[in-house]
């Protein structure tokens, strides 16, 4: 199979004609790989910034008092880092870069139904992301809101609300551009054969996804319209002074932004069904359950969103309704993670760093999502609510769960997307790194948001210094595990060994062809007859020999 | 979409069995083009039916402002413009019935009528808009902030949702302009229609969408 000779890395299908520029090659690629690399790159330069702002608030909190910013600057700081980590980072997340890389090689296409549209959603990103960003540099600088631009107070701010709402509209735009081409794709594209429970689970996660992204995007879309419509002609709809109503917006908002918790953590779960049983050599258990309990957290995920707004005046029978509902969702969450760890059950496991960084995100995310049912509940939030158990809560599911998981996938499928291996023990120090900083950084901050340190605050009382100095040092420890992953990586990149095409012995499709794939990803399309997870006696089972056919994937017009 | 492919031989597999089985050409898929833009639908329905969402909890709250504020729009000119667009949604469907039965002409004529239709509602649009504005009754004028919260809200929705309801028409024109030119090309035709058919697609539910935007804002009582 290493008789490949170009990959998508040597050529490209465009829009505007041909470009000899290796540059516009790359920005102009409707190619559904080089997009996944373009959206990857831009979503971690602003991770980095994000991450970055963070520092600085944390630096900020390390000793009470004023150090480094005033209260000012440090409502801007945690709006932006909210914003950047929300809607540039988390929200285009793992759908736009593994799910856009992987999404047609799973399913046997050649690439996604709309590549142009593909495309399309990557420049809008851009263009969100440059609104945002100008709006730092001009009149009072970026929003101070925080990320909920709750009204009233986002309509009467001096800040650059209208620009932080545009960019948002924007990014909304292009979130839901991909998600129609996901959709479209799974039904229109799958390898003949691959009726959709022979689907690889990551698929599932995607299709629930896009769902998501389709159905609650354009509800904040028009919520985020309303509010700057508000501030321009003051429309009155959420102004109390016209007798508008400022809580309509928070439902508005959590219509949208509840279910927007799921579209992150859906693929995340995903990417764990897929690692989970490639190393532990086993079929995945409950193929079924995990497929349809995605398709289950999605639904109900829209029936929860009340639960962000106890304290903002609901009656008792509603905040009670949502209550319920809410502990309904860890019904298919806890599916899911019955079905991980029955696979992991008397397997011979190969802690490779893919697989350690998934084991090790189920302890987090267990955290992350239990104390998610702690606040959950109505009496008990009214006591924690807006305080830094929630803060410790939300990171624990989206950093340790979402983002975690992000990072075990960037370690499985970067053989494949690269065609070279990183080192593993270098890989494993890593994670250790990282999982104890994100401990030490987040823990603490359960027991000051119980002993009542409230969230957003730039300054705090003596007794609560003990936990903002573990947790700011913490998060140094983290940001050297950060920095060590990037290197880890690049040298991967510059002097990996060749991983070849199937470096875990996986049985998905992906696996099953070169890497780096080809133009156009399959030589002769697979007639897909079995599960995608099956095993014999510790091995995995090969259907498929797609040798390549160098004449397919280069015919066209480049 | 792309040329080059699109009259290719379609790309045929087998299975163990030695049956043949055609793989989807993604560039040249007649379904997926419609269930991309079913989506998108689902999308625009999302958009309009948070508004009419917020509208109807204003209205609850607020009935005997937001009835009193119906009679001030002009109910003859809303029923006009009900009419120009349902004889607007005929005139689309047809131009789509015409191309695919191969007579082009006939359908370009029917989208140029579709095209006039739209502009003539927007224009009375318009002129409803500028009579609210010249009696003093826009967002934020100091005419309607003196008067009830209902009818600051009644207006304040009815300007919001009738304006995006209006964008939409305006895209809409744009869209068939673009369709006409692809006409003219030849890249659509009575064998490539699905662009056309979107476009009639997208024109039923700006239609849809003003069937229930003129019963809320003029005919209640």
């Amino acid at each position: 199979m290493s008789n490949v000779k170009t990959t998508f890395y040597d050529k490209t299908h465009t829009v505007f004609g041909h470009h000899e520029n290796k540059f516009l090659q790359w920005i102009f690629s409707i190619d559904h790989k080089r997009i996944a690399i373009l959206y990857g790159v831009v979503m971690f330069v602003f991770f980095a910034i994000a991450v970055m702002v963070a520092l600085v608030m944390r630096l900020e909190l390390f000793s009470p008092g004023q150090d480094f910013i005033g209260p000012d600057t440090y409502n801007q700081a945690f709006t932006l880092h909210g914003v950047i980590m929300i809607f540039l980072f988390i929200i285009p997340g793992i759908p736009a870069t593994i799910g856009n890389f992987l999404l047609p090689l799973q399913l046997g296409a050649r690439d996604v139904s709309f590549p142009r549209i593909n495309l399309l959603s990557w420049w809008l990103y851009i263009l969100g992301a440059v609104i945002a960003v100008t709006s730092l540099f001009i009149g009072d600088g970026f929003a101070d809101t925080g990320w909920t631009f709750y009204a009233p107070y986002s309509i009467k701010t001096g800040t650059n609300v209208v620009m932080a709402l545009t960019a948002a509209f924007i990014l909304g735009f292009a979130s839901i551009l991909t998600g129609i081409n996901f959709v479209a794709t799974i039904h229109r594209l799958r390898a003949p054969g691959m009726g959709f429970f022979k689907m690889p689970l990551m698929v599932w996660a995607l299709y629930s996804t896009s769902w998501i992204q389709i159905l609650a995007t354009p509800v904040i879309g028009i919520s985020l319209i309303m509010v700057m419509l508000e501030r321009t002609f003051g429309i009155g709809i959420f102004d109390p002074t016209k007798g508008g109503d400022p809580v309509l917006l928070e439902h508005m908002f959590w219509i949208y932004s509840h279910p927007a918790v799921y579209l992150m953590i859906l693929p995340a779960f995903g990417i764990a069904s897929e690692i989970v049983p490639t190393f532990c050599r086993k079929p995945i258990f409950g193929y079924h359950a995990i497929a349809i309990s995605s398709a289950m957290i999605a639904g109900v995920g829209y029936l929860v969103w009340g639960h962000h707004m106890y304290t903002s005046g609901e009656s008792d029978t509603i905040a009670l309704i949502f209550s319920a509902l809410t502990f309904f969702v860890a019904v298919p969450t806890g599916i899911k993670f019955f079905d991980w760890i029955a696979t992991m059950y008397k397997a011979s496991i190969d802690f490779k760093t893919p697989m350690l960084w998934a084991v090790g995100t189920f302890v987090t995310f267990i955290i992350g999502g239990l104390t998610g049912l702690i606040v959950a509940s109505v009496g008990v939030d009214v006591y924690l609510h807006d305080t830094y158990f929630v803060v410790a809560h939300f990171h624990y599911a989206i950093l340790g769960g979402v983002v975690f998981l992000m990072f075990a996938g960037f370690h499985y499928w970067f053989p494949k997307v690269t065609g070279k291996m990183y080192d593993d023990t270098r890989g494993k120090r890593v994670f250790y790194i990282i999982f104890v900083g994100f401990n030490m950084l987040w823990f603490p901050m359960f027991i000051a948001g119980m002993l009542g340190m409230p969230r957003r605050y730039f300054d705090y009382l003596p007794e609560f210094e003990i936990y903002h100095k573990i947790a700011t040092i913490g998060s140094w420890i983290f940001v050297v595990g950060l920095i060590y992953m990037v290197y880890n990586l690049y040298k991967g990149v510059k002097e990996g060994e060749p991983a070849g095409p199937n470096p875990w012995n996986a049985t998905t499709l992906e696996w099953q062809i070169p890497s780096p794939p080809q133009l156009e990803n399959f030589g002769t399309i697979p007639y897909v007859d079995f599960m995608p997870y099956e095993y014999k006696e510790g091995e995995p089972v090969h259907h498929m020999d797609l040798s390549v056919d160098e004449s397919k994937g280069d015919s066209s017009h480049e | 979409m792309s040329e080059a492919v699109a009259n290719a031989e379609p790309e045929i597999i087998f299975d163990k069995d030695g049956n043949p089985h055609e793989v989807v050409d993604f560039n040249n898929d007649y379904i997926g083009a419609k269930l991309g833009f079913w989506l998108f639908l689902f999308t625009e329905i999302m958009i309009f039916g948070a508004l009419f969402l917020v509208f109807g909890f204003y209205f609850i709250q607020h009935q005997a402002e937001f009835v009193e504020s119906s009679h001030d729009l002009n109910r003859l000119l809303g029923g006009t413009n009900t009419f120009i667009l349902l004889v607007s949604a005929l005139t689309m469907g047809l131009s789509l019935v015409k191309l695919r039965n191969g007579k082009v002409n006939a359908a370009k004529r029917y989208i140029w009528i579709t095209i006039i239709l739209a502009l003539v509602f927007v224009t009375i649009k318009y002129f409803e808009w500028s009579h609210e504005i010249h009696l003093g009754i826009y967002p934020g004028s100091p005419t309607l902030d003196a008067m009830e919260n209902g009818t600051k809200l009644f207006f304040g929705m009815y300007f919001t949702m009738t304006g995006l309801h209006g964008l939409h028409i305006l895209i809409g024109v744009g869209v068939m302009l673009w369709v006409l030119s692809l006409i003219n090309n030849g890249k659509v035709n009575s064998k490539e229609f699905v662009v056309l058919e979107n476009t009639a697609l997208y024109w039923d539910l700006v239609h849809l969408v003003w069937v229930f935007l003129f019963p809320l804002f003029y005919l209640i009582y």
